[in-house]
């Protein structure tokens, strides 16, 4: 059946011309040629890396991208120095993770290791979010805010004040080793590895108090832990953001291979209007335009490419949607005097329609898959909105001793042990009175709480601020009262002046009826 | 091997020669980077093999240049925590039982101390937290103590056991076999039934006039007139729920025939000062301290 598929293949598309040429012509290296078409003919069991070295850009596209850079570092670098008064014992810094001492703070938000599902829960919101995202704008994480594409970004701004622009940077590869070219290279490095530095020593400002780590790490008083981060962060940072490049997003993201799953053909992707272009060719002043496409193949759209793609080969996996070949592109139209945006921003189902000369469809917003995450957004939102706001600053929770389950006593009361915890969220001492319901009210029951002299149906107990206060609990009931083996026991704690009021339902164990 | 080397028409890139329905694979090379990665990996597992202990010999194995080793680690550790402990230990050293207890510090440090001391050395007799064990091991959480449950008689019965010959000042006491001749069968009933009748647990119609007799000459000046032991003494309460030989008839009766007698070591010979208060500190809170 295979064979029978393959000889009445007529149906199949024909491959562009250029690719077939391709493999037999003589690949131009002075002409802008992505990595992809320059296979090796002699397939090699591994491939050469070709540097991308992408040509500066000016338009809207680029300010934007320049702006959200600006923005996203500037919130990286500067949010651990914004200060936030908890109090006198508590860290000061706004936003904090606070290791050692098992907290974590989020402006007036306190965090318990327990309630670590806030941290899930952002980590869904991301999620979800970058689908509902993506699945309207395409690629806009990939091509503008993520930390791979920022930093590469920022390294090739540098690269291009020290080495100078894609043409310089290409001859300085071909040139010997030479002191210009050597110091050049000395300070581009350096460059990079300073800001990685930062890059490094920022990340671990958000675990530790930023000023104290800062006066601490340049005087040699931070922890080995502290100083391995940093430079793990830093070497990272260097390496990925200096070396790496492009190829974390070809060959080491997750994102890339399934963020298609998000798209339809009502996303806006980076599109080439094949339409418009084709076909292209180089075209002298002067020339009719007619029976040709507005693609005059001067491989700006290449040269700018942060990734080393072309563009006109459709939607591919390397694009990161970041549309800095729109800039390049309409520089060029507007100076053939041709319509700008022959590269742009559209959807699959509009290219379809002008292809066809159609009536421009209405870009569908609202569609099953928008509407899903759209929904699936905002019900964990409010989920975590009303958990955060309905939490209490007060929790109780009781561990009913195992060994032994129950201890019977000289005048043959059942005893039971209880590990009480109370968890003071608050930032003051505060004092809390624990009482118990023993299945349905049993007679002649009592409590005592060891090193509390005080027995009885209820007790005082005092928590320190920001802190758990465990206690040892003893409950005793006449054995004769027990209905069986085991009997629910609910522990009530209250705070008479707030109304603070936390359950625990727990269990009384006995001897078998 | 493909014989022929076939370009795919739609990518430009050559196919491995395999093909499954038609559908042929790429030949994508692998990046150099990825390559060099794995070399790296090389070069550091064998800087690995030659700073760590690495390959087994035998008995033996090699050591590594740095002479790095888990023990060796672990002794670190211990050592490390030793030294933070020292400030908590020198408080128990220089405090009193009711001292530590007062203070809450030093109590959490004593409860987590004893905890791991009492694991070590009577959780195998008394149970994992003190709920003793069937046969003559007491129970240490309940309100009944043989020797006295207050902080001091704990200390004193943990640090010179009970019946320990080597320490003069170990809890030491005998009760007569008076099955050996010294009350005849009937009269080991009849006070095995007295015995009963102090935890109201008389058996019915029983005659308990002989057995009170026997009792006030034999028993009461051990285990008290009306049987409520005598801790000075170490005499079992007899009043109570709590049996440490069992609560049966049978079971009271063969104890006075023929008495088992337990035996701790003391403690003072096998641990520290401080070990032994952090074990008193532990054992009283168990529930039952007085």
């Amino acid at each position: 059946m295979a064979e029978a598929l393959r000889k009445s293949d007529g149906k199949l598309p024909e491959p562009p011309a250029r690719l077939v040429d391709l493999a037999a012509s003589d690949v131009d290296h002075e002409a802008a040629v992505s990595w992809k078409e320059a296979e090796n003919p002699d397939s090699p069991l591994y491939a050469d890396r070709i540097k991308v070295h992408p040509r500066d850009v000016r338009g809207p596209i680029r300010r934007i991208k320049w702006a959200v850079l600006g923005l996203l570092l500037a919130i990286y670098y500067i949010t651990p120095w914004i200060r936030w008064d908890r109090g006198p014992d508590a860290p000061d810094q706004a936003v904090l993770i606070d290791i050692a001492n098992a907290r974590a703070y989020f402006f007036f938000i306190e965090i318990w290791p327990q309630e670590v599902y806030y941290l899930t829960g952002l980590l869904v919101l991301g999620a979800v979010g970058l689908f509902f995202v993506t699945s309207l704008f395409g690629r806009l994480w990939c091509g503008y805010t993520c930390p791979q594409t920022v930093w590469t970004d920022l390294f090739m701004w540098v690269e291009r004040k020290i080495e100078g622009d894609r043409n310089a940077r290409l001859r300085l590869d071909k040139q010997p080793l030479s002191g210009a070219k050597l110091r050049k290279r000395t300070l581009k490095h350096a460059a990079w590895l300073l800001i990685a530095l930062f890059t490094g020593g920022a990340w671990v400002m958000y675990f530790q108090d930023a000023p104290t780590l800062v006066a601490e790490f340049f005087t040699g008083q931070s922890s080995t832990g502290t100083y391995f981060f940093v430079g793990l962060f830093t070497a990272t940072t260097y390496l990925l953001a200096g070396w790496a490049r492009e190829q974390v997003c070809v060959y080491m993201c997750p994102w890339p291979r399934f963020q298609a799953a998000m798209f339809d053909e009502d996303t806006l992707v980076v599109t080439y209007q094949r339409w418009r272009g084709e076909p292209r060719g180089k075209h002298k002043k002067g020339e009719s335009w007619d029976g040709r496409g507005d693609c005059i193949d001067c491989t700006a759209c290449v040269a700018v490419c942060p990734t080393g793609i072309d563009i006109r080969d459709g939607q591919q996996l390397e694009c990161i949607g970041c549309g800095l070949c729109i800039d390049a592109c309409n520089e060029v139209m507007e100076k053939i005097g041709r319509p700008k945006e022959l590269i742009t921003f559209d959807t699959e189902a509009n290219q379809i329609a002008l292809e066809s000369g159609a009536p421009k469809p209405k870009w569908k917003l609202l569609r099953l898959r928008t509407l899903f995450y759209a929904m699936l957004f905002l019900g964990v939102a409010l989920a975590m909105l009303v958990t955060y706001v309905t939490r209490a600053n007060v929790d109780i929770s009781v561990l009913h001793d195992r060994a032994p389950l129950f201890v019977t006593l000289s005048n043959g009361d059942i005893r039971n042990g209880y590990t009480v915890k109370i968890l003071n969220m608050t930032r003051e001492p505060r004092s809390f009175r624990l009482s118990y319901e023993l299945g349905d009210g049993v007679a002649g029951s009592s409590m005592s709480v060891v090193n509390l002299e005080s027995t009885g149906e209820t007790a005082t107990l005092t928590a320190d601020p920001d802190s758990v206060a465990t206690y040892q609990v003893y409950i005793r009931a006449p054995s004769e009262a027990l209905s069986g083996e085991s009997m629910p026991i609910v522990f009530r704690l209250s705070d008479p002046s707030r109304g603070d009021l936390v359950t625990y339902d727990s269990v009384f164990r006995g001897p078998a009826k | 091997m493909p014989t022929k080397i076939e370009k795919d028409r739609l990518t430009g890139k050559e196919t491995t020669g395999h093909e499954w329905d038609g559908i042929k694979e790429l030949n994508t090379p692998l990046p150099k980077w990825w390559l060099y990665v794995f070399y790296a990996c090389i070069i550091w597992s064998i800087g690995y093999m030659v700073l760590y202990p690495a390959i087994p010999l035998g008995t033996t194995y090699t050591k590594g240049l740095l002479g790095w080793s888990s023990r060796e680690q672990v002794r670190d550790q211990i050592a490390d925590a030793r030294e933070r402990q020292g400030e908590f230990l020198i408080g128990i050293q220089e405090s009193s039982l009711e001292e530590i207890r007062a203070d809450s510090t030093l109590f959490t440090f004593a409860q987590r101390g004893g905890a791991v001391a009492f694991a070590d050395n009577c959780a195998a007799c008394h149970g994992a937290a003190g709920q003793g064990n069937v046969g003559g091991f007491p129970v240490l959480a309940d309100d009944d103590w043989i020797w006295g449950g207050s902080l001091d008689s704990i200390h004193h019965t943990i640090v010179h056991g009970v019946r320990w010959e080597d320490d003069p000042d170990t809890r030491f006491n005998m009760m007569p076999a008076y099955g050996d001749g010294l009350l005849s069968e009937e009269e080991i009933a009849q006070v095995t039934d007295y015995v009963l009748s102090l935890s109201g647990r008389a058996p019915e119609g029983a005659d308990l006039a002989p057995g009170e007799e026997i009792f006030a000459i034999q028993c009461a000046a051990c285990h008290g007139e009306m049987g409520e032991g005598v801790t000075d003494l170490g005499g079992p309460n007899l009043s109570d729920a709590i049996w440490l030989y069992g609560s049966e008839r049978n079971e009271i009766m063969a104890q006075i025939v023929n008495p088992q007698h337990g035996v701790m070591p003391a403690f003072q010979a096998r641990l520290e000062g401080e070990t032994l208060k952090m074990l008193s500190i532990y054992v009283h809170a168990l529930g039952g301290g007085q």
